[in-house]
């Protein structure tokens, strides 16, 4: 049997994934028929429209094992994550602990935000007015103060190292449950049973996890957790955070003020289509989770054998085994990533080599595991998703290995390696 | 960040890939940049009567680095080496299309150009001192 394959072959699904049919089939009626405000609380048209909404807030929290009330609708996972962590500082710093704990490999999302609070000047942006009664450790304007975790050299958090860094004015430990670009899963688990023991709060980004991996909010002690529509097969524009309810009963300052929807913490007319989306996409995903994560690390088993049969000097970054069943993240030693990319454009995938950044700085994530700058340059992350085929795997292996042989083949650093020149000794000219 | 169509062609069909013998005494080799920056640049030139005959590239780096140092080698050949050494980084950004945040490839390959051509200027006056002192 030979397919024909349709090229180019999408392959980047931690930066977004196609919408599912059956999610855009569930949304199109709440653009036009069902259009109404679910705060109209006086009409038909509202009463639709709610019952949409809580209809979805039901999908995810019966995805998640949590309560329905457990669930606030956001514009997505960078604004679950800022919620979620200047809410806490907001609510608890003056009188829990402004300590925040985090991985030097999260997501910008929740290092930036963790960064602002650390800046003076927060507190004026973010209107806490607990900051000024806060004891005097902290400069004026400060919010919190910041420990940025290293992880170990397969990007899992030790948990020893994350127990000696917790303090008795630890309020917040944000830590992801599975990470962007080299797919590892974190002990979500273990994690959040310590911070739980400590009298913690535990907050984890899941907007990679959510629908990839088995998520139990009440199991995994989770209290704060980020969810993404866009990464999910769902709508882009729409995301949620579960904030739990019941021991301990979890409240958050919120960042956006208005018509105090959402419990309060989220004002804003929500956006009925995008949350059905939502809805319908962590459903989807959620119940076919356990035949399509065996399906995805089977593919991504075949590309990661196919690509070491054919080629040496590749390396895998993040554990293999904890890890995303559709993550490969590998460095071709030699080849820099953004040419790798650019000679195998039929394939859309992602590279940590940054070229294009006005900064020239390699992935952060990559540094942070400990690979040397050199081999973060050439790494290739390969996100195999729901839409991707046996047949499309095979034309990667066989694209990217001709890529690679060709790229060394003009690269004087494999020219170098083979005359057995130690290129670590190189007084290189650096620019 | 779409790629010119020049840099294109030159990434698919790169001109001049290949080595020369280092230590032919009409070689001369400039290697610039880092693997830490994601681009090292090997420039070799070969000279006869003055003029340079030949150029071999190999470089490490993105398609822009790669583009800038195939069209490098199609530029200095037939040229001496002062001539060579005139060839400005503003030239190839303005060849390829280069976008700002791709300038230092055309830099890199400045500088290897000009690396090359110190190299072959310093073998020539060793072998020149090494005439001399026999003489």
């Amino acid at each position: 049997m030979s397919l024909k394959l349709e090229l180019p072959i999408y392959m980047d699904n931690h930066a977004t994934t196609p919408m599912d049919p059956r999610v855009l089939d569930a949304m199109l009626p709440y653009f036009t028929k069902k259009f109404g405000n679910p705060a109209s609380r006086n009409h038909a048209f509202g009463w639709e429209a709610e019952k949409a909404v809580e209809s979805a807030r039901e999908q995810i929290a019966r995805a998640i094992n949590a309560d329905p009330k457990e669930i606030i609708f956001t514009s997505g996972a960078t604004e679950s994550d800022n919620l979620a962590i200047e809410g806490a500082i907001g609510m608890y710093g003056a009188t829990k602990g402004r300590h925040i704990i985090t991985l030097k490999t999260e997501h910008k999302a929740v290092l930036d935000t963790c960064k602002h609070l650390t800046s003076a000047g927060a507190e004026g942006e973010q209107g806490d007015k607990a900051g000024q009664t806060a004891k005097g450790a902290l400069a004026k304007g400060v919010l919190a103060e910041v420990t940025f975790l290293d992880v170990e050299k397969n990007g899992l958090v030790d948990l020893k190292k994350l127990e000696a860094a917790m303090r008795p004015d630890t309020v917040l430990v944000a830590i992801m449950a599975a990470n962007n670009e080299i797919g590892v899963v974190q002990d979500i688990a273990a994690i959040g049973k310590l911070c739980h023991e400590r009298g913690v709060l535990f907050f984890t980004d899941a907007a990679q996890a959510v629908g990839k991996v088995a998520i139990d909010v009440k199991a995994m002690n989770i209290d704060i957790m980020s969810i993404s529509g866009h990464k999910v097969y769902g709508p882009k524009g729409v995301g949620a955070l579960y904030v739990r309810r019941k021991s301990p009963r979890v409240r958050l300052s919120p960042l956006i003020h208005g018509g105090g929807h959402e419990r309060g913490m989220r004002s804003g007319t929500l956006p009925t289509p995008l949350i059905v989306g939502l809805g319908a996409a962590v459903e989807l995903a959620v119940r076919e989770l356990p035949e399509e994560s065996r399906r995805l690390r089977a593919l991504r088993d075949r590309l990661w054998n196919g690509l070491r049969a054919k080629l040496d000097h590749i390396y895998l970054n993040g554990d293999y085994e904890n890890r995303l069943p559709g993550n490969l993240n590998v460095s071709f030693a030699y080849v820099e990533g953004e040419a790798l990319m650019m000679a195998i454009k039929d394939i859309a995938v992602s590279s940590g080599s940054a070229c294009t950044s006005a900064s020239l700085e390699p992935s952060y994530v990559l540094k942070a595991l400990g690979i040397g700058e050199d081999l973060a340059h050439t790494s290739i992350r390969y996100g195999i998703g729901r839409f991707n085929t046996e047949a499309e795997i095979d034309f990667t292996i066989d694209t990217t290995v001709k890529a690679v042989q060709r790229l060394r083949e003009m690269s004087p650093l494999y020219e170098m390696a083979k005359e057995g020149i130690d290129l670590k000794s190189v007084q290189w000219s650096g620019h | 960040m779409a790629y010119s169509d020049k840099v294109v062609d030159h990434f698919n069909k790169p001109r001049n890939v290949g080595s020369f013998d280092k230590t032919d005494p009409d070689v001369g080799t400039g290697i610039v940049g880092a693997p830490e920056c994601g681009d090292v640049m090997k420039l070799q030139l070969k000279v006869k009567d003055g003029v340079i005959e030949d150029a071999k590239f190999k470089t490490f780096g993105c398609g822009s680095a790669i583009a800038s140092s195939s069209l490098a080698t199609e530029w200095v050949k037939g040229k001496t080496l002062d001539q060579a050494l005139e060839i400005k980084n503003t030239q190839i950004v303005e060849e390829l299309s280069l976008p700002p945040v791709k300038i230092h490839c055309s830099v890199l390959a400045e500088d290897a150009i000009k690396a090359a051509v110190n190299d072959l200027k310093k073998k020539q006056a060793a072998s020149q001192t090494a005439e001399t002192a026999k003489s």
